[in-house]
């Protein structure tokens, strides 16, 4: 049996901006000191001088690029999720999502996946609080195919886009040469009768393997990816829902505004189900290694398996 | 425009700022005022503009990092020719394209978004080094309040433009002295303002009178001809200059004059108009 072939989209960030830098003048990466971990040091390697280092200064950084967009460049800010989404929301609110600038935000290192370093580094509430903001494209791609087509769309979309990438190598899943990225719009990955799990990021990996595994209980559970959390697959999320009845929705988040609640705001309006979010709860990580992590929060196959089959007891 | 026509000038968008702060019963007019005459020098005699054409690519910027005093910002592009000088009494009222804070998607001839404080002088920084990565030729100025100076993010985006050498770039610091909490020296004072940007690797030019014309134009000349580092001009000014009551009042920070102040304050200007004509 061959290796799955495992990539963090970090990486796939990185290795997409040399793409679109070699395509597009106007592309300008900025970073706050953490090119060799947000990868866009690879970048750097391939355009210095289009590759700005703010320096420890994430706040100035979503200024600056504000400045650059208003001025016809298009930046992509990057630091971890963590820096990005939370310490700079407001600059990001009010000088990036207000005047609706041409800014991308590349925000690394989300997720408990982080790992070693611990909850002050580990963003489990970026989603929420980026979808909040008028305007703003939320993209959580679940592997490093998804990560490039992501990071290609979110050029090509004029507005500010935020992109969540991982620190943790993660299982290619769409190598298949049908493979399309669009924006806002969900990816049915396999179908099912009983009920749908709604996931996002490497959680849909994670979330195709539990649905095997409940197929064996006699279990048929229909599989959606969520890549683009806003604007959300409206049409597609209600529909299963029609279909199935149940949803359960997967996270490497809170299961406060992140991908439950989206999904949620969509079905009360348009077809009220059940809804089960696996995703944190109210609750900050801790360290250790990342799959380690991920199984004691139950956002790994096994976790989300143990916890789709007492609910459906 | 010689010095007599800048005064008139000034003055009319002194006259712009009551009228548009009494109309929306609210609005920042004391710092408004001090900056009146730095707005009207900079977009009458510094800065690359066309009022016809509010988005010519290689046009000079502009970013109200104390982005409260729209007003005198709304009254100088006004004044300029890039909206009617009667949309002024629209602002902050509902379906208005005059915010209460600058917003560049709506509002002919502002260049940014504004009014978080702190905020303004990093986008700037943006516009000066997308200059400088491009080779354009136009240059970036930003007013900021010395109140403002308290957020840290100023000294961030200072540590960047000094770092990158952007000397395109032009710092203005409106120093009159007054926050809403009262004197800037008893809240959390900013002094020494000079030494801070000297530090931070600018080329400064201290105590400029704000309400001095031939002050201005020395101070932007001399920025224009620094190399290699950006400029910091740090205006002393009077907060309210030019409504003898909302002078050196941190009260005028953040009010509307009532009618019966309206009226006395437009009187005043009225006077002082007249008084420049015979000149």
């Amino acid at each position: 049996m061959s290796e799955v072939k495992k990539i963090a989209t970090r990486e796939s960030y990185g290795h997409a901006l040399v793409e679109l830098g070699e395509q597009h003048e106007n592309i300008v990466v900025l970073d706050a000191d953490l090119a060799e971990a947000t990868k866009t040091g690879i970048f750097k390697k391939a355009f210095p001088e289009r590759h700005i280092d703010c320096g420890i200064a994430e706040s100035n950084m979503m200024g600056i690029a504000a400045g650059l967009a208003a001025t016809g460049k298009v930046p992509f800010a990057s630091s971890f999720a963590m820096f990005a989404a939370g310490r700079a929301f407001e600059q990001i609110r009010n000088s990036i999502g207000y005047p609706h600038l041409n800014v991308k935000i590349g925000a690394t290192h989300a997720g408990i996946s982080v790992g070693e370093d611990g909850a002050t580094h580990q963003c489990n509430e970026d989603i929420a609080l980026m979808r909040t903001i008028p305007g703003m494209v939320v993209i959580n791609p679940s592997d490093d195919i998804e990560a490039r087509a992501a990071v290609k769309a979110a050029y090509e979309h004029v507005g500010p886009v935020y992109m969540r990438f991982g620190r943790l190598a993660v299982p290619v899943i769409n190598d298949n040469p049908d493979y399309k990225f669009e924006l806002g719009k969900g990816v049915v990955l396999r179908e099912g009768t009983d009920l749908t799990i709604v996931a996002t990021g490497l959680c849909v990996g994670e979330s195709l393997a539990a649905a095997e595994k409940l197929a064996e209980d006699g279990i048929s559970v229909q599989v959606i990816n969520i890549h683009t959390i806003k604007p959300i697959d409206a049409d597609l999320i209600a529909e299963a829902a029609k279909k199935t009845g149940r949803i359960v929705t997967v996270e490497e988040h809170s299961v406060i505004g992140g991908l439950g609640s989206a999904v949620c705001d969509v079905l009360c309006e348009r077809e009220p189900v059940k809804v089960l979010k696996i995703g944190m709860n109210d609750m900050f990580g801790e360290s250790g290694p990342a799959v380690k992590l991920l199984e004691k929060y139950g956002l790994d196959a096994a976790g989300i398996y143990q916890k789709i089959k007492e609910w459906n007891k | 425009m010689d010095v007599i026509e800048l005064k008139k000038t000034a003055n009319e968008v002194r006259k712009g700022i009551v009228t548009a702060v009494h109309a929306a019963k609210a609005g920042h007019p004391g710092g408004s005022l001090s900056a009146a005459d730095v707005f009207t020098y900079l977009y009458f005699e510094e800065m690359n503009i066309d009022p016809k054409n509010p988005q010519k690519p290689d046009r000079d910027r502009f970013v109200l990092s104390k982005g409260h005093t729209a007003p005198g910002l709304y009254s100088t592009l006004a004044q300029r020719g890039y909206f009617p000088v009667e949309d002024l009494k629209t602002l902050r009222h509902i379906g208005s394209y005059l915010q209460g804070h600058p917003d560049m998607k709506h509002i002919p001839g502002v260049d940014m978004s504004s009014g978080s404080l702190g905020q303004g002088i990093s986008a700037a920084v943006g516009m000066a080094l997308s200059a400088k990565l491009s080779h354009e030729d136009y240059r970036v100025y930003t007013l900021l309040g010395d109140g403002e100076i308290q957020e840290g993010q100023v000294w961030e985006a200072a540590m960047f433009a000094g770092h990158r050498q952007l000397d395109n770039l032009v710092v203005i610091v409106d120093n009159n002295g007054l926050q809403i909490d009262g004197n800037v020296a008893d809240v959390c004072s900013p002094y020494p303002i000079d030494k801070k940007f000297e530090a931070f690797n600018f080329h400064v030019i201290a105590d400029v009178d704000a309400h001095d014309f031939e002050a201005l134009a020395a101070a932007f000349k001399e920025a224009r001809e620094t190399k290699g580092m950006p400029t910091a001009i740090i205006l002393k000014s009077t907060k309210g200059k030019g409504v003898s009551f909302m002078e050196n009042k941190a009260g005028w920070h953040g009010k509307a004059p009532n009618d019966e102040e309206y009226a006395i304050a437009m009187d005043e200007l009225e006077k002082a108009g007249e008084a420049l004509c015979q000149k």
